[in-house]
């Protein structure tokens, strides 16, 4: 077993970092512009944010390469900068983590549908992710995780390239709505029907991200537990963003969040974060929360 | 008044018998369904099944028949989108059903539209849709496109990455009645706010009716920035469209 599954294996809980997008902004990344250009152009932020999230509690942190496939890449005339961007991304965050402190390898969807849905083949999909892995697996990160996703297809093509490339541990984690029958993805997949699919399909941990505000984040981590036994993790967004003065605002404050999180953790999550408008002061709460508590 | 029973499909008449719950919208689709003749009532069932095969078939042969390609049209194809969008709605289906559905229904609007613009009939209304400036996403924005076409009406597409200026010269290009915004992240999410202005710097802004949606947006945002419509998914894109002109859904 690597140290990474066996840490998190002997840990009642760790703590993950915050938003990639949201930090990048506030250091000049453009709306709009391509996030993980920034590992190759101004390579100190990169590292200085895996930094600041350590610093601010972090047991793992994940990298820039969230959305450093061929398919999102190319939108930006960088298709080809593939293994370089990841392994790049790697490399930043290893460079910040200290002995015990973990890497994921982010990998986001590619943002295309699956033939007949869309026009993506299987065979392409599973391309890129592959070089995704291996540029992320070249960086040296501790695991891959596969995240934001919704569909199933997508989803077990991304786990499949990880095993075929890398002993990299695999983090799966999808994206869900709150619908008039319950929690959904875009795609239709429960969070029951996930949890037995991702461990099908080869992931270590399992999980869920973004979409929804923490306290129905709790009712998707617990109904994962209910299907598996698996170790889960859970990147939660800041809320629901709203306008405040022209300004978009996440409501979900750093203390608020701390003290909810505490159910995430007791409906069953593993491995705690912050998605979309978190930032290190989150993750201090969280941290002085969670492991204040933990005697 | 006409019951579940009059409806002379048995496809149609057993989903809309387990899915569509509320009583108001069954009253309606009953009354739809059992005024429609059978040999349309299979297009429907073959819109509802996502059968785009059938959907091709009955649909030429309905025409080949002799029936009105507008009455294939509205108790064929429309009619079963109808059932289409409460199931969607209602989480019995999801996107990849709503897919299958909306080809089977451009699958019999291929035979349907050389006859309607021959005969002079113009398209329901005219839509330009874009991804806002900044913003490279379009799963969503692709899907209100498929349905939109698929219930009558000429979409432009603009594709990513849209500036205000590209907005405004389709619109006058096209002489588009409504302009559809989208955007996925937070950050480019402003952008529709800035179109809209445009529009007004421009003097158009009465001309158009202004429609957004996508997943960080809102009703209330989409107030705030004063779009004139929002809609949660692209289901609700076409009523919303269909709503913003006036047309009954």
């Amino acid at each position: 077993m690597s140290v990474f599954l066996e840490t998190v294996a002997n840990s009642s809980v760790l703590i993950s970092d915050g938003a990639t997008g949201t930090y990048l902004q506030q250091q000049g990344l453009e709306p709009g512009g391509c996030p993980e250009e920034f590992n190759s152009t101004r390579p100190e932020v990169i590292r200085g944010m895996a930094a600041d999230y350590f610093a601010a509690g972090s047991d793992m942190v994940e990298t820039n390469s969230f959305g450093a496939s061929r398919y999102m890449l190319a939108k930006y005339g960088l298709g080809d900068r593939v293994e370089e961007l990841n392994r790049l991304a790697g490399e930043l965050a290893r460079e910040a983590a200290e002995p015990g402190q973990f890497v994921l390898g982010s990998i986001g969807p590619t943002g295309e549908l699956l033939d007949p849905m869309g026009t993506a083949t299987e065979e392409e999909m599973y391309e890129a992710f592959s070089e995704q892995v291996r540029g992320l697996a070249a960086g040296g990160v501790d695991a891959v995780c596969i995240e934001t996703m919704s569909d199933m297809g997508e989803m077990s093509l991304a786990i499949r390239a990880s095993r075929d490339h890398s002993d990299l541990p695999v983090v799966a984690t999808m994206t869900y709505d709150r619908g008039p029958r319950g929690f959904f993805t875009m795609m239709g997949i429960t969070p029951e029907a996930a949890a037995e699919q991702l461990s099908t399909a080869g992931a270590d941990i399992v999980g869920s991200n973004c979409g929804i505000a923490i306290e129905d984040m709790v009712e998707i981590i617990a109904a994962f537990r209910s299907a598996t036994d698996r170790p889960i993790l859970a990147h939660i967004n800041a809320g629901i963003p709203r306008i405040e003065a022209g300004k978009i605002i996440y409501p979900d404050l750093p203390v608020y969040m701390a003290e909810q999180m505490e159910r995430v953790v007791e409906a069953g999550a593993n491995i705690v974060g912050g998605c979309c408008g978190t930032g290190p002061d989150h993750v201090r709460a969280f941290h002085a929360h969670l492991r204040s508590s933990e005697n | 008044m006409p019951e579940l029973a009059d409806i002379a499909n048995d496809v149609i008449r057993a989903e809309l018998d387990e899915f569509v719950e509320r009583d108001d919208e069954r009253r309606e689709l009953i009354e739809l369904y059992a005024e429609a003749p059978a040999d349309l009532l299979v297009i429907a069932a073959a819109v509802v099944q996502g059968d785009h095969v059938a959907s091709d078939v009955l649909t030429e042969a309905a025409l080949g028949a002799g029936t009105e390609a507008l009455e294939v049209m509205d108790d064929g194809l429309i009619a079963g989108m109808a059932l289409v969008g409460i199931k969607f709605r209602e989480n019995f289906i999801f996107v990849p059903e709503v897919l299958a559905c909306a080809r089977a229904m451009k699958a019999g609007m291929k035979h349907i539209e050389p006859i309607l613009s021959a005969s002079g009939v113009e398209p329901v209304g005219r839509v330009i849709m874009g991804t806002v400036k900044g913003d490279l996403h379009d799963i969503g924005k692709n899907l209100c496109i498929m349905l939109l076409s698929g219930a009558g009406f000429e979409v432009i597409d603009l594709g990513v990455d849209t500036s205000p200026d590209e907005f405004i010269e389709a619109v006058e290009e096209h002489e588009a009645e409504v302009v559809g915004m989208s955007a996925l992240l937070t950050t480019t999410m402003p952008n529709m706010g800035r179109t809209i202005e445009a529009f007004i710097d421009a003097d158009l802004r009465d001309d158009v009716k202004v429609m957004v949606g996508g997943a960080p947006v809102t009703p209330d945002f989409a107030d705030e920035m004063g779009a004139d419509a929002y809609g949660d998914n692209a289901v609700e894109c076409v009523e919303v469209a269909k709503r913003l002109l006036g047309i009954s859904a």
